[in-house]
């Protein structure tokens, strides 16, 4: 198994600690990874708002780097995951915007996205891709006992702005990721809420009440820790937790990779989890020996 | 089909809290949601209190959350909803109850008053008959005028659960509608309003809305196109809009040390909140000082990609990007 890795800007900058367990993970499994150095922010939904064509237009210039070295694409972030995702839709929903969109790519680049390129998340990859029996058979500390919260983010659980696909027709990706390294799956009612993100610079207030309430439901079902496949989801979740007036209790809370990596066998020390504002190492107490 | 409908139940007169109860019925070939409550209703307690009128999704009457997610009743295949021979009804989300399924709407319409949602043209032109628009015109309002106002939005919106304040998916479509309309001559007076505390940036794109939407309004999308309008018009009076110029400019690095194809995470929350906004500043000073002391702060210089240059004739070009 061969893919472009798409990191996002969080993997390269405050969340680095995630390309580290991701690098693990895939060396364990088999799975080869070729970083697309070349490859710029996906604009995380927010150039969207500025220039909409502009921002389909620097994704399908990163397709269009992937097609070049005939990979299909690997992210590790569940925003940059569902931006370009939404891009894909777009050009296979209108082809004559595609074109459009294209002409002014090579103006700029010489570059043509064909629409070619697979893009997923490392969790989708492992859920259809690698599968969960075969991520069974590797792990080599299994995490039993640890009681863990799944927490897609809303990229990935909505990914549509102007469609109805939802919810339900989602396979539970993390949680039979989460079954599958021996860890025990909590739901709780906020589940599937915003982390609040998005708005954490214009409206700090609403942002941290919005990551309360995602932190508080998962700690009153007495989970040990979260488990996300958004970065962004992680900075607000984690780094913000001091800050969260109604917090009920302090809860870790992992990267998707994180959570596949101890139980691959990689130390706490070896994944920086000590990098976490809220200490995550002591979440290894919980595992039965 | 044999089925367990757990309904909730409260009556604002007479309960403190509301209870659920079980009602079982076997859902009649091609029913809906709807006739099933009816059935219900009919056949088992008279009492069961819901909206409902045209039955067939224009009236928006019978929105209420199914399964935990907002839907309006006669728009849903019972048997659809149906999981573990269980379907979940509440009423919707965000407003206080009356009774049973039928909640107070009156925040909505106050919402939506907020933005004299009706067409302000120009009154010094005479029309012959109509206002009349091209069909291209049209077609930018298109969406948006499908709303039935059934606030299944309002009900999900996570926003609102949190701000009683905010305007709401529906109000903002519903602008979207105006500002967008070429007969609308109060374009800057609504987007004024649109881009303060409550309005366009305030929204959190967790696109609950567009999700649980029956119609084609999709009220995401018409706040992205808000938003997009807002930054044509040189709107930077927002934390929201600055942050979009924060990567307007970080992506690009249109100034040194800002970006490099990838945005630099230190150039984002200052430019966002206001390089002179030191009371913002100071209350973004603890989560720095946090990840600072556990090796989390991003590398002071930017990450440059390879091919930049790429990237900056691209962001060179923005306008010609927009057309």
């Amino acid at each position: 198994m061969k893919y472009a890795l798409f990191t996002g800007c969080v993997a390269k900058g405050a969340g680095r600690e995630l390309l580290t367990a991701t690098m693990i993970v895939a060396d364990k499994l088999g799975i080869e990874l070729i970083d697309m150095k070349d490859a710029s922010c996906c604009g995380a939904g927010v150039v969207h708002e500025d220039n909409p064509r502009l921002a389909d237009a620097i994704n399908m210039r990163t397709f269009s780097l992937a097609e070049e070295q005939g990979l299909d694409i690997i992210t590790i972030c569940g925003t940059c995951q569902g931006v370009m995702r939404r891009v894909q839709i777009r050009c296979e929903q209108k082809p004559d915007y595609m074109k459009e969109v294209n002409a002014e790519l090579k103006k700029d680049t010489g570059r043509e996205y064909q629409g070619k390129v697979k893009v997923k998340h490392l969790y989708e990859v492992i859920a259809e891709e690698y599968g969960f029996d075969k991520l069974a058979e590797k792990v080599t500390k299994k995490l039993t006992g640890l009681k863990v919260g799944p927490y897609y983010g809303c990229y990935a659980l909505r990914p549509h702005e102007s469609s109805d696909v939802s919810v339900p027709d989602r396979p539970e990706m993390l949680e039979k990721a989460i079954e599958a390294v021996g860890a025990t799956v909590v739901k709780w009612e906020s589940m599937q809420k915003c982390c609040g993100f998005p708005i954490l610079m214009p409206n700090k207030t609403n942002s941290l009440a919005l990551a309360g309430n995602v932190l508080n439901g998962a700690v009153e079902e007495g989970a040990d820790c979260l488990v996300t496949p958004c970065p962004l989801c992680h900075l607000n979740l984690d780094s913000y937790q001091p800050e969260i007036d109604s917090l009920k209790a302090e809860i870790p809370v992992l990267h998707y990779p994180q959570m596949l990596a101890l139980a691959l066998g990689a130390s706490p020390s070896q994944l920086n989890l000590d990098s976490h504002i809220v200490q995550a190492a002591k979440i290894m107490e919980s595992v039965k020996a | 089909m044999a089925v367990k409908f757990v309904i909730q139940r409260f009556d604002s007169e007479k309960d403190s809290a509301p209870r659920m109860e079980e009602f079982n019925l076997e859902i009649p070939k091609g029913a809906t949601l709807l006739d099933c409550i009816n059935l219900i209703k009919w056949e088992q307690d008279g009492t069961l209190t819901l909206r409902m009128s045209c039955r067939s999704a224009i009236c928006g009457s019978c929105a209420m959350r199914v399964n935990g997610h907002a839907r309006l009743a006669c728009k849903t295949q019972a048997v659809d909803v149906v999981t573990d021979n269980k379907v979940v009804i509440a009423p919707l989300g965000n407003f206080p109850v009356i009774k049973d399924l039928v909640v107070d709407l009156e925040p909505f319409w106050a919402s939506l008053e907020r933005i004299d949602p009706w067409l302000k043209p120009n009154e010094s032109v005479k029309w012959e008959r109509e206002r009349l628009q091209t069909h291209d015109d049209e077609k930018l309002i298109d969406d948006a005028s499908t709303c039935i106002l059934c606030a299944s939005c309002y009900s999900d919106c996570n926003v609102m659960e949190v701000d009683k304040n905010y305007m709401g998916p529906a109000t903002l479509a519903k602008a979207q509608r105006f500002v967008f309309d070429t007969r609308d001559v109060k374009t800057k007076e609504r987007l004024d309003q649109l881009n303060e505390l409550t309005g366009i940036w305030d929204c959190t794109h967790c696109a609950e809305c567009s999700t649980r939407c029956p119609t084609d309004t999709k009220p995401l999308a018409r706040i992205t196109e808000l938003k997009a309008r807002s930054m044509e018009h040189g709107y930077s009076n927002s934390a929201g809009s600055r942050h979009v110029l924060a990567f307007r400019e970080s992506i690009p690095g249109k100034y040194p040390g800002t970006g490099g194809g990838l945005i630099n995470e230190n150039y984002i929350p200052p430019r966002s909140l206001g390089f002179f906004n030191i009371p913002a500043l100071i209350g973004i000073l603890p989560v720095g000082i946090r990840m600072m002391i556990r090796g989390k702060m991003p590398p002071l210089l930017p990450h440059t990609i390879e091919k930049f240059d790429e990237i900056k004739r691209m962001f060179g070009r923005f306008k010609e990007y927009l057309k």
